[in-house]
């Protein structure tokens, strides 16, 4: 019986050190030449091009394999170095194991007894779950204390001090250690001892930690790259290794002529210098090796380390096939879970298919269409057809005749994209899991990916030239995995907070605003206009008929996608926040009251349909499913464009006039304020001002004078919000929640008020002063960076520079937050991604220690969580006791469960005020400054 | 001086014939405590090995006598429990019924729950009916909000906190209620926590006192006087005259009275400092302390000491200020230091906290910590408007205190342990980890995550947990 789609899996892998006899038998070939070429283009037998490590060119066989490229993964070669040197990852091993083993017998300098007690206590940490740094430490302690005894317990020589110089030199009191007499020595020291020093005898000899033979990585590891003028240009390795390569052949020529001890210690040396660069080119105490061109070489562990090294950019992250990259585009017309994907992308990206006997004739139609097939109207094609035997064909609009004639059952074919294929969407920086969904394809015309703008929060996308990537997914089980697990719907409660991340933004929310906000009505054709882009509603009976026209209420059109069994509760966006809420007869028609599925009173808004802020995109998709929910958010969005379009919206400088009495206004309070300022300062100058405990004097002038600027910007602020009212469009933005808040209005209109860097009033520049427009030492509001013009009056030239040192600190300020941030947020990841919940509840790590108990210790969800809490528990009472009237007043008496659903605000009592703030006490003196 | 060197080394505890060999050879005891290896050698040669060890030993134990005079048995604190505090909640009778109707229904619903139920439902005469009908449906829910086995909890709670880290500040604001403190906040307070950091950048304790004093203001600022940390220099002119050789202490008479700080107690003070014991004494009611070396180094060295001589307060803690918080009041403190702070009377050792982590840890254990963990971060969270789940916070600061000690996150703390090589070598300085693996024989075992990104097989955590197989049964005649 076959079980076919069950893969082997790797289920461990061993570290070992390579010891010289393997690192020849494993070579293919000695590599004794620095030559790579010969005078004809070929590479030299036996030099680092030897054709027997592998071929790069394609065309040719492997010597050794005989595969051919892409075929062959390459074989190893080695160097027999004249002379032994050592290995820069291990001179700290090697240094451990000098000191702590004896000279001339090569025992661990420690009795018999306190090994084993050693050995005893590693036993012991690795019985207690201790990880390897754990063991580490006892094996350092048992190394150290070995290092501090002056005189072998075995054979009682006296030990010497050993030292290293850095980088690879070792010295014994002074005298230096050749890399053989080191060599020597490490081979002393029995196998019993090597374990309690920390090391596995059955994988590596401490005298492999000094090199006798090089392996010499394969050609397909290091290719050599042909430059359009025909030269050849090298990897950097093999130019280390031609290094390597010449000293070692100098070496064991001057030292088989015999030539003075001098030059044969210098070639040495220099041996030693290739071979560590060899490994690490950043070896502290050495120059780095460089290129001809002076740039340094990137060696072994450069390739390896670091964010552009092997393990961070090739091995955990790979590069992938079916995907695409362009700009995005929004498109209100689509659903929230469906992506635009431009023709030309459709084309290129497939979806491959097993042909079997049910789908042989689609199959088979679908391949004759070939990789264009023409026509207005969109149709899938074929790219390409793989065989049973496992061949790939390309179809061209020449052979798609007969390759489709020859499609059967077993073949594959990778056909188009079409309409509702299922594809990954994902936008950079991926900060969290909403950053990928799975979407919905479809195919349209030009050349941008579109998507609906409710799904911009999650991606946190905008359109000023963003671009996005998509992925198709190749396998069914991929696929419905995405189809459960990732698409938008699923993703509309973020896990952060339990809320929703994906709602109606800027438009959306003033739209909803200016549908349902008080009596608004609508006639006949403006409520058909509303309507007609969300298909499937009945036309309701209109509400009102006034001189004989019929109207249509607003609150009753947004009723029309409301589940019918709804019931909610909640205080909107516009809220005024007075001292006693008036429930439903509020005059701002600011609480929402929605009872079987009708909306009874309120303004739908922010706090209703708003990503992050939603109401009722976060119960429709807890307690309704996410389908209910996505299908909700489409209809009321389309619905609020609707209305936004029906009514008509701008908004313009024009929205910030205020009439000439209220620029009087502003004007006299700027003065004021400037005045106080300089009453300050010159009480200050005088030694009058009074002194606050803690501050020093200059600290309290600072505190009095923003204290004044504060309130004069907020005075202008209120000034100018005097006449801005709700008929104004920026204020009704800013009410609802769609776009802008008060403070940037009044910052238009009003004044922009102070300039701060680092928190403080503008105060460097000059000597004891911003700019030479002011005199030395003016504490003036002006010369500090107060700004009393708004936006729209226009900045003064030195207002115009204070406000741009303000504006540099933000955004110096949010280039430091990214790099910092991203980083926490790796590292985060990097210590919390092998947590899982097990079937049991508990959460533990992969090693298998468990962490919590039960999630959470509550084992909820904080995706299905209610604000955090694990059911809601007035909603339920309300949906069982809701038609026992007597029963739920009852329960509402008691002033817990006030309109029943899941508005904390409302249980709440009103914020204490501020505690009366009693005079500043400081116990010390304080004066200091 | 002019002491016998032998007599020196019998002080020390060396017995008298090694003594007496070393004398002979000529060594004293400086020599031998600051010999160097050659020296300690050519002492070895003459009094074996087994001898050198011992009297290394004992002239390494009186050097370090000082120190172990420091290290004092930790004081436990004296702390007189009237009422041990209920960790649960009393359950009402009315919890207890609802408690068994949800056992009789053969269903769990943690106390919590039933909690909350009660508090909306108590008191108001609902049919059994009713109650069965919403606990029914409490139950459903409850049990459709649990989170799913395999969840990478993980990730999830990595990615709540890292993502709104970019929507941080990086600034440092002034202290809630206390305009004159700066705390850091946002985003560097944030990394401070993850980072399990020894001392936070700016450690600041909130001291609650207990009913006795909290409405005394008298009572409170004598506590907060005693806290703060006074140095010389804080209350007094400190002036050096070199004609009579001695450095001249002038108090401030309106600051020590206001530290209620007494003269006398000043020079008792000076007179025990290290560098100045018994060289102080009264003059017309200053303090004089007078250089005993004609040195104007050493009287140089006076003064500086004199200057920076603690006479009052809780080291660490530079500043104490008083603020009435919901009708009581608090002190808050610039600098912490909560050993001390709990020994002192009068403060209520159940309320008092400082956002120093690890000194929690030290002083009140590991749970407090992992607690001390939560509370800071999500005050940091809750301080920038940013809402996060507190399981995913909580999650991080258990995985944080797990083995019973403070670790922070990253490749010294938990990134640093992890068991496979891979991960390591992924995270971070790459090839010490390879190279270390190679000698030590590591294995890599492929549970974690990277470590099978990296080989390309499915993690196994999420779906790829699963290793469920469906091998279709063989067709019939086929």
């Amino acid at each position: 019986m076959m079980v076919s789609g069950v893969t082997k899996r790797i289920s461990a892998i061993k570290f070992a050190q390579l010891s010289p006899d393997e690192i020849r038998k494993m070579s293919a070939t000695k590599i004794i030449t620095a030559d790579t070429y010969d005078d004809d283009g070929f590479p030299i037998d036996m030099g680092l091009m030897d054709p027997h490590l592998g071929v790069i060119e394609p065309g040719l066989r492997c010597k050794t394999c005989g595969k051919k490229v892409d075929e062959c993964p390459g074989h190893f070669g080695h160097i027999d170095l004249a002379m032994p040197v050592i290995h820069v990852g291990y001179v700290k091993e090697i240094k451990k194991l000098l000191q702590s083993t004896c000279r001339s017998c090569g025992r661990l300098l420690l009795t018999g007894e306190q090994a084993a007690e050693y050995l005893r206590q590693r036993d012991r940490m690795e019985e207690l779950g201790g990880d390897t740094l754990d063991t580490a430490t006892v094996t350092k302690e048992a190394a150290k204390d070995a290092a501090s005894r002056t005189t072998c317990p075995h054979c009682g020589t006296v030990q010497l001090k050993i030292t290293l110089d850095k980088p690879t030199t070792f010295r014994e009191e002074g005298h230096k250690l050749t890399p053989k007499e080191v060599r020597e020595r490490l081979e002393r020291i029995p196998e019993g001892d090597l374990i309690s020093l920390g090391m596995d005898p059955a994988v590596s000899r401490p005298e492999w930690m000094i090199l006798t033979s090089l392996p010499v990585p394969p050609v397909t590891v290091r290719p050599s790259i042909t430059l359009e003028s025909g030269d050849r240009s090298e990897d950097d390795v093999t130019h280390k290794l031609v290094d390597v390569l010449r000293i070692n052949q100098r070496l064991r020529e001057n030292r088989d002529a015999g030539a003075p001890q001098l030059i044969v210690e210098d070639l040495w040396e220099l041996l030693q210098y290739h071979v560590t660069t060899y490994f690490d080119n950043q070896t502290s105490g050495i120059p780095p090796a460089r290129h001809r061109s002076g740039r340094p070489l990137k060696t072994l562990v450069q390739r390896l380390k670091g964010k552009e090294g092997r393990f961070r950019s090739n091995l955990s992250g790979k590069r992938v096939n079916f995907s695409a990259r362009t700009v995005i585009s929004p498109d209100p017309m689509l659903s929230v879970n469906e992506v635009g994907v431009p023709i030309a992308a459709a084309r290129e990206l497939t979806v491959p298919i097993r042909v079997t006997e049910r789908n042989l004739a689609v199959a088979k139609e679908m391949a004759s269409r070939g990789p264009a097939p023409p026509g207005d109207v969109y149709k899938a094609g074929v790219n390409y057809v793989i065989r049973t035997d496992g061949r790939r064909i390309k179809i061209t609009d020449k052979n798609a005749a007969t390759v489709a004639e020859g499609v059967e059952a077993g073949y594959i074919v990778e056909r188009h994209l079409m309409d509702g294929d299922i594809v990954l969407f994902n936008r950079q920086p991926s900060l969290h899991r909403m950053s990928i969904m799975a979407h919905e394809v479809r195919v349209m015309p030009h050349k941008t990916f579109r998507f609906n703008l409710c799904v911009c929060p999650p991606y946190n996308a905008d359109f000023d030239g963003d671009e996005m990537n998509l992925h198709v997914l190749q396998s069914e089980e991929a696929r419905a995995e995405a189809k459960v697990l990732m698409r938008v719907q699923e993703h509309i409660l973020s896990p952060r907070f339990g809320g929703p991340v994906i709602g109606g933004i800027h438009d959306h929310i003033t739209g909803a605003f200016l549908l349902t906000h008080e009596d608004s009505k609508f006639t006949k054709e403006e409520t058909l206009r509303i309507m007609e882009k969300t298909p499937g509603l009945d036309m309701p009976k209109p509400l009102v008929k006034e001189g004989g026209v019929e109207y249509w209420g607003g609150k009753q059109l947004f009723s029309l996608i409301l589940p019918k069994d709804l019931h909610m509760t909640f205080k909107s966006s516009i809220c005024q926040r007075c001292d006693e809420c008036k429930k439903e007869a509020c005059e701002h028609d600011s609480f929402v009251v929605i009872r079987d599925g009708i909306l009874v009173a309120g303004t739908i808004d922010e706090k209703a349909i708003g990503a992050f802020k939603g109401r009722i995109l976060d119960k429709l998709s807890r307690d309704y499913g996410p389908d209910t929910a996505r299908m909700f958010i489409d209809q009321s969005t389309k619905i609020a464009i609707g209305a936004i379009m029906v009514r008509g919206f701008t908004t313009g400088i024009d929205d910030e006039d205020i009439p000439d009495q209220a620029k009087r206004e502003i004007d006299d309070a700027m003065t004021q304020a400037r005045l106080k300022v300089e009453e300050h300062v010159g009480a200050y100058r005088r030694g009058e001002l009074e002194q606050m405990p803690g501050r020093s004097l200059e600290e309290t002038l600072e505190v009095e004078i923003m204290k004044v600027l504060g309130k004069a910007r907020d005075t202008a602020g209120q000034i100018a919000g005097r006449h801005l009212g709700m008929e104004n469009s920026a204020v009704i933005m800013a009410r609802c929640g769609a776009r802008g808040s008060m403070l940037n209005l009044s910052q238009m209109a009003g004044a922009i008020g102070q300039q701060a860097v680092r928190g403080e009033r503008l105060s460097r520049g000059y000597w004891n002063r911003t700019l030479p427009h002011f005199k030395k030492g003016d504490l003036g509001s002006e010369a500090r960076g107060f700004i009393k013009n708004s936006y729209k009056s226009g900045l003064t030239p030195t207002e115009y520079f204070f406000h741009s040192m303000g504006g540099r600190e933000g955004l110096v300020d949010t280039a430091v937050r990214t790099s910092r941030s991203g980083y926490m947020q790796r590292r985060l990841i990097n210590a919390l991604e092998d947590l899982k919940v097990m079937q049991d509840g508990s959460v533990r790590n992969t090693a298998g220690t468990i962490i919590q108990l039960e999630y959470g210790e509550d084992g909820i969800d904080p995706t299905r969580s209610v604000q955090g809490e694990a059911v809601d528990v007035d909603d339920i009472i309300l949906s069982v006791l809701g038609d026992k009237g007597e029963l739920i007043a009852k329960v509402q008496e008691k002033g817990v469960v006030s309109y029943g659903i899941q508005d904390r605000d409302l249980l709440e009592t009103p914020e204490e005020p501020e505690t009366e703030e009693e005079p500043d006490f400081e116990p010390g003196g304080g004066e200091e400054g | 001086m002019g002491k016998d060197p032998a007599e020196v080394f019998l002080n020390k505890g060396v017995d008298a014939k090694t003594a007496e060999m070393l004398v002979k050879a000529g060594y004293t005891f400086t020599k031998v405590a600051r010999a160097h290896e050659k020296t300690l050698r050519e002492i070895e040669k003459l009094i074996g090995e087994k001898k050198l060890k011992q009297v290394i030993a004992s002239v390494k134990a009186k050097e370090r006598a000082p120190k172990k005079k420091k290290e004092k048995p930790l004081k436990t604190i004296k702390i007189e429990r009237k009422e041990v505090p209920a960790k649960v909640q009393r359950s009402t009778p009315f919890e207890i019924k609802l408690k068994k109707m949800v056992d009789d229904m053969g269903r769990k619903l943690p106390w919590e729950v039933l909690h909350e139920i009660a508090a909306r439902l108590d008191g108001a005469e609902i049919p059994d009916k009713h109650l069965k009908r919403i606990l029914e449906l409490t139950c459903d829910r409850h049990e459709m909000h649990r989170i799913d086995p395999s969840e990478s909890v993980g990730i999830l709670a990595a990615q709540s906190i890292g993502e709104p880290g970019t929507q941080m500040t990086m600034r440092t604001f002034h202290y809630a209620g206390v305009a004159e403190m700066n705390v850091t906040l946002g985003l560097p307070r944030l990394i401070e926590i993850v980072d399990a950091r020894r001392v936070p950048s700016t450690p600041i304790m909130e001291i609650h006192l207990e009913k006795a004093a909290q409405d005394d203001l008298e009572k409170v600022r004598q506590i907060a006087s005693n806290i703060e940390l006074t140095k010389i220099i804080d209350i007094a002119d400190v002036e050096t005259d070199i004609n009579n050789m001695e450095v001249m202490v002038r108090l401030d008479k309106r600051k020590i009275e206001r530290k209620s700080i007494t003269p006398e107690e000043v020079l008792r003070k000076l007179n025990k400092a290290k560098g100045l014991k018994g060289l102080a004494e009264m003059r017309e009611g200053n303090v004089v302390i007078k250089c005993d070396e004609p040195s104007y180094k050493k009287l140089q060295r006076i003064s500086e000491d004199t200057k920076h001589t603690p006479i009052k307060g809780i080291d660490g803690i530079t500043r104490a200020v008083i603020r009435k918080v919901s009708g009581r009041y608090v002190v808050y403190t610039e600098g912490s230091n909560l050993e001390k702070v709990l020994e002192i009377d009068l403060v209520d050792r159940a309320n008092t906290t400082t956002n120093s982590i690890l000194e929690i840890f030290e002083v009140l254990g590991i749970e407090a910590a992992r607690n001390s963990l939560i509370v800071e971060a999500s005050k940091t969270l809750d301080e920038q408007g940013l809402t996060v789940d507190i399981r995913h916070i909580m999650l991080v600061a258990d995985l944080m205190t797990n083995d019973g000690d403070v670790k922070a996150i990253g490749r010294h703390g938990i990134s640093g342990r992890k068991s496979s090589v891979l991960a390591r070598a992924a995270f971070e300085i790459t090839s010490t980890h390879l190279l270390r693996a190679a000698i030590t024989g590591e294995v890599d075992l492929l549970e974690g995550v990277v470590e099978n990104i990296i080989v390309g097989q499915p993690v196994t955590v999420g779906t790829g947990a699963v290793n469920l197989v469906w091998s279709p049964a063989k067709k019939e005649g086929a």
